[in-house]
């Protein structure tokens, strides 16, 4: 075994895996990162996406041991990178968001989501839509019918995460 | 109106638990980690249906890193019971139907591919799955049943010797002789045949269970919809031991939509396991075990009949299905399309008369269970479906069939065919409601536009109508502290729709506390006593009303205490604005000081439901085939709900399109399938099952229109499937629709679910070939 050195959520770790851990069992099981979620063993649904060096990635599909020197950013951490929230508030700008728009129901899918969109945002700021429907095709959520995820991801975008939320009429 | 107000019933208030969920604090069973917790795995069954000839786990055992490792042989030699089938029906000639044993582990026989064989447990799960590949396991194969439609054939393949033709049960419903003299009267009959595809529920959190035992007493963490119904099934069906012999824990729940409600076998083995070894055993199921050993959906096959008149009335129906059960029957399995869903046959019409026969049959596949709607969405299917084609047959427009036939206003409350008592509603209005907002008026500009992009547009409309609400009593607990915090405690069970927060606007709204300074507790059987769970749509219509019932019992005995404090009687005390007022005083006491002076107030409240209540209302979906490709892209989706009284929008609204993305999943994409012959799932990943992502849907444009419940003491009449049950037949109204506005393409009356781009295709190629032979 080599020891590796991570950066996980700023704090510098080193480590010593096994070849064949898995990035996402090294989270949730040696350092009890638990928001980071295992929901479909093939790389579809994306409740495990974590930002490796700001880039997406599905932690289920990734070993530890490749990734000495990067710099991990769980769901746990995102907050801090995400410096957009109001006031004392624990959360990011697009935590923030989520909560606004009801993006969220069961929970579990959650994590991926909003680590799939901080990689959108920081890469397009205004996206269409069309282009957030496009970019979660890898994340799968099984409650939400991705309506206000959609709309809450467009709201972060706009600044506009403070609002009552939703499209509906009720 | 109290400063409260703000928070009260009928406003959108963001949820308390996000906070937490979305910085990855959620607390879900598979994230607990107890002290020298061992780790179990499930050997499961590659065959769909064989002999086991030899089970030999002596090698296994001895690998390293292995605790235990248990069979049926070991299961049987504890004594326990396997999973219980709660549902016994008669059979339309007066006997019981079948109800076979379903051991926990296999014994001898495998009957589908994921049937649990072996528990093995160890140190690490790579050691537990590295044993299990050495568990010396010979199958002698048998022919596999699978196909719902032939289950019952005589050529096919028997799975249990005492059901004859695969056959669980032959049940009836209805007025068999008054409805076979409608059709022979009647001049005009049609009939349909439907399939109502098999699919997978696919909780993102797929099902896991942590047990230990300590001091006589079973402690098990798990995802429930319910931990009552999982402690008592536990408790009475499979270890035969006191419930106050187990603590049943549910924290955060990852989706549940039917399934949690029930026990798996896990979670018994588990706790088996765990009392073997003294030790905390953690079960944490893949996604391939959710597909190929948790339960499935659906799977009907229906033949369909209605008699009407030459005014398109209809004057009766008649109805005959084949369910699926799975190779075994699950706790509710036999209700689902039976009880559960045939009562609402009729929808929102005036049928006159109504028959209906369901035949349950065994198949080696994996047994059904409730999912989102459980019966109803088949229900409804087949009633849009023959209302279709009462258009289709009469020339009608789709929504001129309805108009004739749909209940009046005035035949309030109106007794179905069926035995369904219509309380409220509206049903020609809501129909026409979201019509309106759907501009089907400007439908045939669209559809002009559409083909000139080389996509044939289609409109589809349904209607429903299902019943809310069941599955008996709720009772709900609140205390106030003397520090004027609150804790409310109830049998129900967050799995997403955001409880909690529910709740406290009900309680905000009636009392006047303030969200804050609520707690909910639920999923401890330590702590609340009763429950039935959350499941058919109940919590907040049974759950709420016996929260509000428990406000007013707080509110009657913080009102002899105050009155004590002032000096007055009870009942001359006003309740305003949060306080309650001596008359003729400035004189007054805030809930929070009667608690204080009382060191503690307590509420309770139980609501039994005297009857289900009935949400309704209408969907509208517009949709572009590619003619091309087959390819289907829908473009506007219209819902217009009457679900009696709304609590919070944004929670009302989140189930709404959660429940249509299934529904709409369920028409086009979803489907498990086996292989006819070999009798292997084909659909054990999300790589095969195709699940609806952000791409499917756009926008839905929601709105209500609704009329409170006569029946429930605070007008609501559950939403948390309606979505899942309105979509379905209105997509493949719309399918059909578009392909019959493809040239040659009008004799076009069907589409199976899933309407697959595949499926589709093939059919503009028939369309096609049909035409250049004419």
């Amino acid at each position: 075994m080599t020891v590796i050195r991570l950066t996980i959520n700023q704090k510098p770790i080193d480590l010593d895996p096994p070849g064949n851990r898995l990035l996402i069992e090294t989270l949730r099981d040696e350092l009890h990162l638990t928001g980071t979620h295992s929901g479909c063993d093939t790389s579809q649904c994306g409740a495990c996406l974590v930002l490796i060096d700001g880039q997406s990635v599905k932690s289920c599909s990734v070993f530890t041991g490749e990734l000495d020197g990067a710099a991990i950013t769980t769901i746990e951490g995102l907050a801090a990178i995400d410096n957009f929230g109001e006031g004392d508030s624990p959360l990011g700008r697009i935590q923030t968001a989520f909560q606004q728009y009801h993006g969220l129901q069961c929970g579990f899918c959650t994590s991926g989501m909003v680590i799939s969109a901080s990689e959108l945002l920081a890469t397009t700021p205004h996206p269409t839509e069309a282009e957030i429907r496009h970019w979660l095709e890898g994340n799968i959520c099984r409650c939400t019918g991705y309506q206000n995820i959609i709309a809450a991801i467009m709201a972060a975008a706009t600044g506009s995460g403070t609002g009552e939320g939703g499209e509906s009429h009720v | 109106m109290n400063s409260i107000t703000k928070f009260g019933i009928g406003q959108t208030m963001t949820r308390q638990e996000d906070i937490r969920l979305l910085q990855g604090q959620g607390r879900y069973s598979a994230d607990l980690h107890w002290p020298h917790q061992a780790v179990a795995f499930v050997l499961r069954s590659p065959q769909s249906h064989a002999e086991i000839t030899r089970l030999d786990t002596a090698a296994a055992s001895k690998m390293p890193g292995v605790l235990l490792i248990l069979t049926h042989r070991e299961i049987d030699a504890e004594g326990l019971n396997g999973l219980p089938c709660w549902t016994k029906l008669p059979n339309r000639d007066g006997t019981l139907g079948y109800i076979p044993e379903r051991p926990l582990l296999a014994k001898n026989r495998v009957r589908f591919v994921g049937e649990p064989v072996a528990f093995i447990v160890a140190e690490s799960l790579n050691q537990a799955r590295s044993a299990a590949e050495a568990i010396d396991v010979v199958y002698k194969s048998l022919p596999s049943a699978t196909v719902t439609a032939d289950a019952l054939n005589q050529t096919t393949p028997q799975i249990w010797p005492d059901a004859p033709q695969n056959q669980a049960f032959d049940w009836q419903q209805g007025a068999e002789e008054a409805t076979n003299r409608a059709f022979a009267a009647a001049k005009n009959h049609l009939t349909v045949t439907l399939v109502n595809n098999r699919v997978a529920s696919s909780p993102m959190e797929p099902r896991a269970a942590i047990g230990k035992y300590e001091d006589g007493k079973f402690t098990l963490h798990s995802p429930t919809q319910g931990v009552h119904v999982i402690r008592d099934c536990l408790s009475r069906d499979i270890f035969k031991l006191p419930a106050d012999d187990f603590i049943i824990l549910s924290d955060d729940v990852g989706g549940g939509f039917g399934p949690k409600l029930f026990p798996g076998p896990e979670q018994a083995l588990v706790l088996s396991a765990a009392r073997r070894l003294g030790r905390p055993v953690k079960w944490v199921g893949e996604r391939s075990d959710n597909f190929m050993g948790e339960v499935h959906g659906r799977d009907n096959v229906t033949t369909a009949s209605i008699a009407f008149d030459d005014q398109a009335r209809i004057l009766a129906l008649r109805v005959e299905t084949i369910a699926n059960m799975g190779a075994y029957l699950s706790p509710f399995g036999p209700m689902i399309a039976t009880k559960a869903g045939t009562g609402m046959l009729t929808g929102l019409y005036d049928i006159p008369t109504a028959v209906v026969r369901v035949h349950g049959v065994f198949t080696n596949t994996v047994p059904v269970e409730a999912y989102r709607g459980a019966g109803r969405p088949e229900a409804t299917f087949v009633i849009e479906r023959l209302v279709d084609h009462l258009a289709y047959r009469t020339g009608l427009d789709r929504t001129e069939v309805r108009r004739r036939n749909l209940i009046r206003p005035e035949q309030l409350p109106y007794k179905t065919a069926l035995g369904q008592h219509y309380d409220s509603g509206e049903f020609a209005a809501i129909m026409d409601a979201a019509l309106a907002r759907s501009d089907q008026a400007g439908f045939a500009a669209r559809r002009v536009e559409s083909l000139k992009r080389g996509r044939l547009r289609g409109l589809g409309l349904a209607t429903y109508v299902e019943a809310c609400a069941g599955n008996g009593a709720e009772t709900a607990v609140i205390e106030m502290a003397a520090d004027g915090s609150v804790t409310l405690l109830i049998g129900t069970q967050n799995n997403g729709q955001g409880h909690e927060t529910a709740y406290a606007q009900i309680l905000a709204e009636t009392l006047g506390i303030d969200p804050q300074r609520v707690t909910l507790i639920q999923g401890d059987t330590r702590r609340v006593k009763t429950g039935n769970g959350t499941g058919g749509s109940r919590s907040v219509p049974i759950g709420g009303a016996a929260l509000q019932i428990a406000n007013q019992d707080f509110l009657a005995k913080s009102r002899v205490k105050a009155a004590e404090i002032l000096g007055c009687a009870a009942d001359d005390l006003r309740f305003e604005d949060s306080m309650l007022v001596k008359p003729d005083s400035n004189q007054k006491l805030s809930l929070v000081e009667v608690a204080a002076a009382a060191n503690g107030l307590s509420g309770t409240g139980t609501f039994t439901p005297s009857q289900a209540t009935y949400p309704n209302g209408c969907h509208v979906v517009e949709l572009e085939i590619e003619v091309a490709t087959g390819a289907t892209t829908i473009d506007r989706y219209t819902v217009v709900d009457d679900f009696g009284r709304t609590i919070n929008p944004a929670l009302l609204a989140g189930q709404v399109y959660g429940g249509i993305a299934q529904g709409v999943g369920q028409a086009l994409l979803e489907e498990c399938r086996y292989d006819a012959k070999s009798g292997q799932l084909l659909t054990a990943s999300f790589m095969d099952y195709a699940m609806p992502r952000g791409t499917l849907l756009p926008m839905i444009d929601f709105s209500l229109r609704n009329i409170p419940c006569q029946t429930n003491p605070l007008g609501i009449k559950g939403a948390g499937e309606a979505g899942a049950i309105g979509a379905p037949p209105t997509i493949i109204s719309a399918i059909v629709d578009a392909l019959q506005s493809l040239d040659g393409g009008a004799e076009i009356v069907h589409i199976d679910m899933p309407a697959t781009s595949q499926k589709i295709w093939q059919m503009i190629q028939e369309i096609h070939a049909k035409r250049r032979a004419a």
